[in-house]
Parts: C-alpha cells; sequence; structure tokens
C-alpha cells in the first residue's frame, strides 16, 4: 500500500482524468483529448526509460499542441495509406496512483502501470508501459502538463505505432 | 536459386526480378557473398572512447563485437568462445575488463583475439589442441577500416582497398565530420530502431527515391499545412514546421535536387539542393566553422545538405541534420532500421536538437512520416508476389543509347536505383570455386 499523498476525493478526482485520457484516445475522440493537455502541455515517449533531457536525448515522440494537432489531422487525412483500413486502440489500466502532490501550487502526478493494443491492418501490437502524468489544477478542473510515456520496449526495436499511447 | 541460377540474371539494369525481395534463398546468398564482400558498416568510434569499450552486433548473419583496443585501434571480432561457441560478450555495449573473458568455462582472450588460457589447462597436455581450430582464439571476422570515426569492415577483399572502395564517400565523410569545427563527430542522445516486415533493399530503395514523397507522404504534409496554415506575415516558422513542411515539395523541386551516381552501388542524393537546404546554418555556428576551417572550406561544408548519402549496401547519412540511418537485415522479409544523431564536437547543442528532432519527426516508428513509408513496405513485401510479371521497373529516364550509367543526374532519375542493382549483381557473382556459400 503506498502511502496516501491527497485525500480520497482528490484522488478520485485525479484518477478520473487519467482514465478518460484513455478512453478518449481508445473512442479516438482526439479532439477532445487534446484539449485534457494546457496549452503548454506536451505529450513524451523517451526511447528510454532512463532519459532525463527531451532536447538531447532520443525519443519517439516529444509533441507540443502544435505537433499533436498535426498527428491528429494526420490520422484523419484521405492520405494516410497506414489508416486504410483504419486501425484501432485499446488501453488496460491499472489503478492510478498519486505520486506526488503539491496542494499548494496545485501540482500533481500520478503512475499508471498499463498495457496496449493497437490492431492495424490485420496486425497486433502490444505494448507493456508506465504512464506519468503531470496534471495542474485549472478553473476547469485538471489540465495534463505533461505526459511521459515510459514503454517496457522503449530501447527496443519497435513496428510501426501510429496512435498516441 | 537452386539448380545454379546466377544471381545476375535476377537483374537486367533497368529491371530487377521479385525473388530479390522474397527469396530466402537469395537472401542467404547474400549473406554469404554480398555481405561479406562489400565494405559495411559496423559503428562509430565514439560509441567506444575508452580502450575495454566494446559495442556488439550482427555482420553477414554473424554475431561480432566492435572493439577498442589498448593501443586504440578497433577490431572487429566474432563473439563466439573458441571453447564451446558462448558469446564472450552480452549486451548491446560494455567495457571489458582487461582481458576478455567468456561467461561459460573462463577461457581468455586478448583484445586482438589470441587465446591466453583457460582452467584446468593441463589437461590439455598431449593432446592435439595446439593444432585445432579453437586454439586460434577469437578470430576477426575482416578487415576495419576507420575514417573520421565511420568503422566499416570487410570480411572479404576483391584486391581494392577501403579508399578505392569508398571513392568519392571519403570527402562526404570528410565534409561531414568538418561540420565539427574540431573535426570531430560523436554519436549521441541515442538511437531509434524500428522493426520492419520487409527486404532491405526495400528500404534502401526508398532513400534513393525521391519520387515518392509527393504522393507517399501526403498525409504528413497536407496536415502540416493544415495546422500551420498562413499565419501572419513576420511570424518564425518553428524547426519542428521547417523539418516537415518540405516534404511537400513537387516534382519539379526532386527533380532539380539532383544525384550522383558513384562505383559500388554508392550514390549522393541531393548534390544542388534538398529538402534540408533551408536549415543548414544556425546563427553563430557558421562563423565558428569559418574561423576553424577557413572561408571556403566552411562554405563547402555548409552547402553541403544532401538529402542523403548512401554507403552501399546499408548505411545512409544526411549532413544537415547530422542524421545516419543504418541497416541491419535480419531475413529476406524481417529488417531493423536504426537511427542514430550526430553531435559535432564544439558545435552548439542545438545541432543535435536539430538531428535529434528529425529523427523522431521521420524515422521514429511512431513518427507521422514514417507511418505510410512503414506500411507500404510491408505490403510491397506480399504484394510483389502477385501476377504473372516478376519483375520491378527502374527503367525511369534510362538512356537505351548509353550502356554506362551517368555520374551526374537528376534527382528524380532511377540511375541512383539502377545503380544499387549494378552493385548488387557484381557482388553476387560466383567468383569461383572458393566463393563460400555456393556449394550446390
Amino acid at each position: 500500500m503506498s502511502e496516501q499523498v491527497v485525500p480520497p476525493d482528490l484522488e478520485r478526482l485525479l484518477q478520473a482524468v487519467v482514465v478518460r485520457e484513455a478512453r478518449l484516445l481508445d473512442e479516438q475522440r482526439l479532439d477532445e483529448w487534446d484539449c485534457l493537455f494546457a496549452d503548454d502541455g506536451v505529450y513524451w515517449l523517451p526511447a528510454s526509460s532512463s532519459a532525463q533531457d527531451p532536447r538531447l536525448e532520443a525519443s519517439h515522440l516529444y509533441d507540443d499542441r502544435m505537433l499533436r494537432r498535426v498527428h491528429i489531422e494526420r490520422l484523419r487525412s484521405a492520405h494516410a495509406h497506414s489508416q486504410q483500413p483504419a486501425g484501432r486502440c485499446h488501453h488496460l489500466l491499472q489503478t492510478p496512483e498519486v505520486v506526488e502532490a503539491d496542494l499548494v501550487g496545485g501540482i500533481f502526478g500520478l503512475r499508471t502501470a498499463f498495457l496496449y493494443t493497437e490492431l492495424r491492418a490485420g496486425r497486433t501490437v502490444t505494448l507493456p508501459g508506465v504512464a506519468h502524468h503531470r496534471l495542474r489544477r485549472a478553473a476547469s478542473g485538471f489540465l495534463i502538463v505533461l505526459k511521459r510515456v515510459d514503454l517496457l520496449h522503449a530501447g527496443e526495436a519497435l513496428p510501426a505505432v501510429e496512435f498516441y499511447i | 536459386m537452386r539448380g545454379g541460377l546466377a544471381a545476375a540474371d535476377l537483374v537486367r539494369g533497368d529491371q530487377v526480378h521479385r525473388d530479390l525481395y522474397l527469396s530466402a534463398e537469395v537472401f542467404a546468398l547474400e549473406r554469404a557473398r554480398l555481405f561479406r564482400r562489400a565494405w559495411l558498416f559496423v559503428g562509430h568510434d565514439s560509441q567506444i572512447p575508452l580502450a575495454g569499450n566494446f559495442i556488439t552486433c550482427e555482420l553477414a548473419g554473424e554475431p561480432v563485437l566492435m572493439l577498442r583496443r589498448e593501443d586504440a585501434s578497433i577490431v572487429v571480432l566474432h563473439n563466439r568462445c573458441a571453447h564451446k561457441g558462448a558469446p564472450v560478450v552480452s549486451g548491446s555495449a560494455g567495457q571489458i575488463a582487461r582481458v576478455l573473458r567468456c561467461p561459460y568455462h573462463g577461457w581468455t582472450y586478448a583484445t586482438d583475439g589470441e587465446l591466453m588460457g583457460m582452467p584446468l589447462r593441463e589437461g590439455y597436455d598431449g593432446t592435439a589442441f595446439s593444432e585445432s581450430e579453437a586454439s586460434r582464439g577469437l578470430t576477426h571476422w575482416g578487415e576495419v577500416a576507420v575514417h573520421r570515426g565511420f568503422v566499416f569492415a570487410r570480411a572479404e577483399s576483391d584486391g581494392h582497398d577501403f579508399r578505392q572502395s569508398m571513392g568519392e564517400l571519403i570527402d562526404a565523410l570528410d565534409l561531414i565530420a568538418d561540420r565539427s569545427p574540431v573535426g570531430r563527430l560523436r554519436l549521441a542522445g541515442g538511437v531509434l530502431r524500428t522493426e520492419i516486415h520487409a527486404n532491405w533493399k526495400i528500404y534502401l530503395e526508398n532513400i534513393n527515391d525521391s519520387v515518392h514523397p509527393v504522393t507517399t507522404h501526403a498525409s504528413a504534409t497536407l496536415s502540416a499545412r493544415a495546422v500551420w496554415g498562413t499565419p501572419p506575415e513576420g511570424t518564425e516558422t518553428p524547426l519542428a514546421m521547417r523539418q516537415l513542411l518540405p516534404f511537400g515539395s513537387g516534382y519539379t523541386f526532386f527533380e532539380k535536387m539532383g544525384g550522383r551516381v558513384l562505383p559500388g552501388g554508392h550514390s549522393v542524393l541531393g548534390t544542388h539542393q534538398s529538402l534540408h537546404t533551408s536549415y543548414s546554418a544556425l546563427g553563430d555556428y557558421g562563423q565558428s566553422l569559418r574561423k576553424a576551417h577557413g572561408e571556403e572550406r566552411a562554405e563547402r561544408v555548409l552547402a553541403f545538405s544532401p538529402q542523403n548519402v548512401v554507403f552501399y549496401p546499408t548505411m545512409a547519412l544526411k549532413g544537415a541534420p547530422q542524421v545516419m540511418r543504418v541497416l541491419r537485415p535480419l531475413a529476406h522479409n524481417h529488417t531493423i532500421i536504426e537511427a542514430w544523431a550526430f553531435q559535432p564536437e564544439g558545435a552548439p547543442d542545438a545541432l543535435l536538437e536539430s538531428a535529434l528532432l528529425y529523427n523522431r519527426q521521420v524515422f521514429s516508428p511512431l513518427s507521422l512520416v514514417a507511418h505510410d513509408d512503414l506500411h507500404l513496405f510491408e505490403r510491397i513485401q506480399k504484394s510483389l508476389a502477385a501476377g504473372p510479371n516478376p519483375w520491378v521497373s527502374l527503367h525511369r529516364e534510362e538512356s537505351r543509347a548509353k550502356a554506362e550509367l551517368p555520374r551526374d543526374v537528376g534527382g528524380v532519375d532511377e540511375a541512383l536505383l539502377r545503380n544499387q542493382y549494378a552493385a548488387w549483381a557484381e557482388l553476387m557473382s560466383d567468383r569461383g570455386p572458393n566463393t563460400p556459400g555456393c556449394r550446390s
């Protein structure tokens, strides 16, 4: 049992953001998904679980809003050959654990183990990993400042993965 | 290939047979001939800066280690204990203690592979061990050549030395290394690896193919354009967009890009311009290069921003950004692609940052540019088997009048591909009874 770092009501609210985020990805509600991020929010998938500096270390993705928008547009593009037929994805999450809480500053960290599955062009890819969400309290609830995805296979050769994990 | 079919029959100059991509037998012969006769890129010496540092990889299907010796020289040894065949080192990189020691029965080797000792040595007294293959220790995979930190190895010599085989590519390595004011590159930031279920040559052809972006990459470039839109005049275009938007260039741009056909299957694509031309100079960096190399050399270095320099058969470099792709063929239908980034020593971090951004935008298996490429490569591996026509066309801009390949060509001339396959046929040819792998 981990130490309780936030009151149970708050914990449930924070966990709900992580669960909703995965659901929006799986349902391909990508505009709503992108709106979960703060304006300065970043999606990061490093090529090594020990990576510290996205500027000077290799990543598979380090997407700000602009690049997320391009990625989302592309998935919908009639020219996206690899999405003919369209693929689908599925997140299986473990209970998100609140691992960091700054109640005054309104910053919270959650750790969520997951199993990601993508089905595309008749092929299934399954990737286990841990997602680290950093959330910031905002007027509308909580916004994602950083989603960092540490894949078990981050440093291995990966097949094409088209959706956000 | 059974029944002594010659590899050369599969290459017609303007067409190649689909067995080049689909046949496991052809791949076995490539391992026995082509990958043993060509200078293969092994690694960069910045991966093994200190004595005892090693990396491991496979060359022509054989596990090897590239090791830095005490005198700073580099050897490429079979990673196979002479005793029972265990790997003497494990992992993709590491550091040996003073000697190489097999983890299985403790046999030890000097860094040149010489057998130094083993437990219970007296048990070999009076045996024929000293005349056996095992007594020779760890064998060298082949001869090794290093230029500006790039380490190449070749298992079988054809009489031409490294410089002869590389020709103008030596200049390309010099120009890329001189992107550093102190003339040294360092592999930095880590590697992105992609697994594709397709033949390595489908990928290699694509590196020389400047016709495909218009159609293949339309999804990425149209999306980038839609998102970037038409911002107010004076808005600075972020580097991410400056890297993505040029993929949407038209056929005329690619035609004017220019290419150079070099002996041995090598080539330079983008001799006049490339998708990378507009982001090669970065602030004060140009000034520091002029100071280090002189005005004239610095201008040449900065002007050299080819789309791709192909080191046939398994490596390709870009000049700006400083990125390298290495093909690791595993089977006729299975290849791993590595994308590396260089930090030119003494240059601003912005250069490494730009290279890493490029790799994740274009070469990561999660990148939006790679998606359509990878999908098509894997589909080609299946669909190529369809239909009565076994030939793949390489006719574009071929001149029937000339028997020899031209040297300087337009960027969309398939001479670059015909050149790859001329080298393929030559490296696959039957060179007589001593050629390994041709017992049939």
